[in-house]
């Protein structure tokens, strides 16, 4: 059959999301990288139940989401005892961001309840639509959209109390645009 | 990730004060992009290698 060699190259695509993903879930790089290990294992295994054409990511996300819950009960820990968002090897420039840095934008992450950082992720990151996010965490579409807005309520409260001295709201907006709106 | 090229955000999406201009949108892209963007590790690239060449291997022995 032809369609194996492309189902390697569609998981091979797949893998640094999925591993932002992981790391999002565990908090924790070598955490992440054992449970996206399992996921490459359990997603062959059961491979034929994938249609090819259909959406893998969705569908490889499912597998991982799965899987971290499911070894988190193994483990009797609570999925909040993990050791929080992107803990490790932060990449990123922190003064594209202003006073509200990216550590801080992890705390407030770190601070939300776990089905709403993982609604706001997947949205928000992984660039999932609510239909598939809701598919991936098995819930309502509107349960979906419900975490999703309150994390975004508080995530926003927690910018404007760090932020609020030298800090406005379309500073960043006004960073990536590369003209604002004459407003 | 999807990424959006026109500066503001009219797309069909309803990204609800998450799209990548806005102050949530666009520092959770650069948590979560700052990971996306490192090297995949190679022992999850050879995890993958085996099993496609085992699974070959096996198609191969099915076939005789």
């Amino acid at each position: 059959m032809a369609e194996t060699p492309s189902f390697k190259r569609e998981m091979l695509a797949t893998l640094p999301s999925l591993r932002a993903f992981a790391v999002s879930l565990t908090g924790r790089h070598d955490k992440a990288d054992d449970l996206v290990q399992d996921t490459i294992m359990k997603a062959w295994a059961k491979q034929e139940s994938f249609e090819m054409g259909t959406n893998i990511k969705a569908w490889l996300f499912t597998i991982l989401r799965n899987e971290f819950y499911s070894q988190m009960r193994k483990r009797g820990r609570e999925v909040q005892d993990s050791d929080g968002v992107f803990t490790e090897r932060l990449s990123v420039h922190p003064s594209q961001y202003g006073a509200m840095d990216l550590e801080d934008f992890k705390k407030a992450l770190d601070s939300l309840p776990a089905d709403q950082r993982e609604a706001v992720i997947l949205i928000g990151a992984s660039g999932f639509s609510y239909e598939e996010a809701a598919e991936i965490c098995d819930c309502a579409i509107g349960t979906m959209k419900s975490r999703v807005s309150r994390a975004r309520v508080r995530l926003q409260e927690l910018l404007d109390i760090n932020g609020e001295s030298d800090y406005g709201p379309d500073a960043v907006s006004a960073q990536v645009t590369s003209h604002p709106h004459s407003a | 990730m999807t990424v959006h090229r026109r500066g503001r955000l009219h797309s069909g999406r309803q990204d609800e004060g998450l799209g990548p201009n806005t102050d949530i949108g666009s520092r959770l892209r650069a948590l979560y992009g700052s990971v996306q963007e490192e090297v995949v590790p190679d022992r999850l690239l050879e995890l993958l290698e085996k099993l496609d060449s085992a699974e070959a291997a096996q198609r191969a022995a099915d076939t005789e």
